[in-house]
Parts: C-alpha cells; structure tokens; sequence
C-alpha cells in the first residue's frame, strides 16, 4: 500500500446492515431517498426512491459542498459544521456528517418537515457512526494482512492497458 | 484513498490533474469524455467561472475495464490552476490515488510549472502524503506550440528526480516509454535517483491523452495489488 492512500473496503454483510438502517430512518420519517457519499466523493449507498439524477456526480457535488463548508467553518472559528441543510421550494435536503469519514444525505419534499427530518436523523446518524468506526477499525486491523483482491493481477493489469 | 465496494463489485479510484493555470487540465478531460463510449463515462461536471476559468474543479468519471470481476471506476478531478484558487485545489487533493501533472511547455510559462509544482508537494505534504511514493506522472503538454521549451529543460526543471534511499531499489529501471532513458538509474556522483514518468502532448488534438491516463490509472491499479 503506498503511503498516503489508505483504502478502505466493505462487505456485504456491512451493507446490508447499513441499507437496514436506512430503510429504518426514511420510513420513520417519511423523506424519500437517502444517500451515503465518502468524504471523498465517492458514493457508497443509495436507498429509497431511485433518484432521477446522476448519483455519481450527486456524490462528487456533495463531497465538495461538505469540505467547502467545512473550510468556511474554520475560517468563522469553528472546528466544521456536522450538518448542512439546503432548502428548495419542493424539494430540500439535509446532509450530515457520519464517523468524519461519510456524509448522510437525506432528500425530502413536502411530506415531511425539516424538525422531523432532524429528530429522526439524530439516532440514525449514531446508529452509523457506530457501524462505520467498527468497519474502519476492521478495515485499519487487517491492513496488509487481508487477502487483497488485486494481489498478483499484475498480467490482468498490464492486459487491461494493452 | 481508494474504495473496495463488494456489495456492488466495484474498485473507485481517484486521479486528479494538477498544474499551472490554462495548462491544459480540463482539456484532457474533454478529450477523455469526448472519446470513451458512453456508457463507460459519466457527466462531465465543471464547476467554471462565466469565462470558463475551472473555479473549484472539473470531474469525470470512467470505467476502465474489470479485474477480477471488479468493475475499475476512475474518478477524475482537475483542480483550479489559478494560484489564488490554492484552498479548493488543496481540498481536491484529499483522498487522492495518482497525479497527473499537467504542464505547460511554452518557455514563459516555465516559472508558472515551478510554481505550479512546489505548490502540489506543499498541499500533499500537507495532507501527510509524500508524492514519491505514489503514482505520479508528468505531461508535458503543447508541444506543437513553436515556443515550447525542449523536453530536456522541461524535465530538468519539472522532473530532476528524487533521491533513492532504499537500497533494494538501487537498480536501473528503463522508461519503457522512452527508449534509452531510465526511470531509476546512477548518477555520475554516484546518486541513484528515481523520476516520474512523462509523456509529450498535444491535448487539444487528443494525442497523448489516453498514454497519460492509461499510464496512471496502471500504476494506481498496481499500487493496490
């Protein structure tokens, strides 16, 4: 592993776990679709209503507005903002820090308010600090240790690039 | 930082084209996008000035083929080139698997690739990241420009090579892009020293783009195995 590019990894098991809870929140509160984006920009789940957008560049934007945001916090005196909400005239969306290392975001319309989204979103977003801290313990735990996928695709590698 | 998702079979990576401002940055990425298929392609998001100056950065995201049943996702970033734009280049910088180092080969802009240069060791420095030690490639772009400055006074100013301390990897290792040169190799003063790869382009035409591209997204594909 080089230095300066720790990966992490999930399984299966840990995003069924993750998508359970999701379900959860969203039924609690009514909002429509949840995403879990990396701070880097990266999207590592989606549930409830199959947004009608490009996740992935939805993921890059939100990465982007968090660390914006968290640069503006600093400059105010502040250490970061753990939540950010944005309001639309139909749709809004609430986005919050997870283990500083995720962003929740939850997309919501008019069935719902912002005070139950931010009631149910409390719980959740402990629910999957948890969750997280185990997986990059797990992850931090089994560095170099862990059988790696890419180990000895050197020849697949190089055929890929031909 | 790269992520392994084995829900959905996919590796993300992140690259992110780095250098002196009108280089040719968010060129490569019109490039790349205008001729990948599409559905191997994301959107094209830049987040521009009016005069279409990148203001926070640009990003594309490409499937480059699979390994071992996993679907390779690139993520690809170019950052502001504009010095004063340093706080949102810095933050593009986070996470980051390979660096492209777009510069520019006119003579006046020699001092701007310097600078532009030093600035990218600071912020990764700055991130605790050491550039040696991860994928990193150089290009030198606009070489058709009739004031482009040899590429022996590019490398010698962008590229002189760092100091090898390991001892195991005191051994020549040619270019395998550059017939008759060395990667790694010994210095007449008896120093070994270790370059980055570099590749010539003309980004406008395309040429050039994709042996950049392939070239880092290979070395981040190797670093992880």
């Amino acid at each position: 592993m080089p230095v300066g590019s720790s990966s992490w990894s999930f399984t299966e098991d840990d995003f069924s776990q993750i998508t359970r809870a999701l379900e959860r929140f969203l039924t609690d509160c009514n909002a429509r679709c949840a995403l879990l984006v990396d701070r880097t920009g990266q999207l590592v789940a989606t549930v409830g209503d199959r947004p009608n957008f490009d996740p992935t560049a939805f993921a890059t934007l939100t990465a982007a507005d968090f660390s914006a945001n968290d640069q503006l916090a600093k400059l105010i005196g502040e250490n970061d903002f753990n939540s950010l909400f944005h309001q639309g005239e139909k749709e809004s969306m609430y986005l919050a820090d997870v283990a500083r290392r995720v962003i929740l975001v939850v997309l919501f319309d008019n069935r719902t308010t912002l005070g139950m989204v931010r009631l149910k979103m409390r719980p959740t977003v402990q629910e999957l600090t948890h969750m997280f801290e185990q997986m990059f313990a797990r992850s931090a735990a089994q560095a170099g240790s862990a059988p790696n996928i890419l180990a000895g695709a050197d020849d697949e590698i190089d055929k890929l690039f031909r | 930082m790269s992520m392994i998702n084995y829900a959905s079979r996919e590796i993300n990576c992140k690259i992110v084209y780095y250098g002196p401002g009108l280089g040719g940055k968010t060129t490569n990425l019109e490039i790349v996008y205008g001729n990948v298929e599409p559905d191997t392609r994301g959107k094209l998001i830049s987040l521009a000035t009016e005069t279409e100056r990148t203001l926070f950065f640009d990003f594309l995201p490409v499937d480059l083929g699979t390994i071992r049943g996993f679907k390779t996702r690139f993520h690809l970033y170019t950052v502001p080139g504009q010095v004063y734009y340093n706080a949102s280049r810095k933050l593009i910088l986070k996470g980051v698997d390979g660096i492209v180092f777009v510069g520019d080969s006119q003579l006046e802009r020699m001092e701007a690739n310097q600078e532009a240069m030093q600035n990218l060791y600071d912020n990764m420095a700055e991130y605790g990241y050491d550039l040696t030690k991860m994928p990193f490639v150089i290009q030198y772009n606009k070489r058709d420009l009739p004031n482009a400055s040899p590429i022996k006074d590019l490398q010698a100013a962008l590229n002189p090579g760092w100091e090898v301390t390991d001892a195991a990897k005191m051994r020549v290792i040619s270019d395998p892009y550059h017939a008759g040169e060395n990667l790694v190799e010994q210095l007449p003063s008896g120093e070994w020293v270790e370059r980055a790869q570099y590749f010539e382009a003309v980004a406008v035409n395309g040429d050039g783009v994709f042996d950049t591209l392939k070239a880092v997204s290979k070395l981040v594909l190797k670093a992880l195995a």
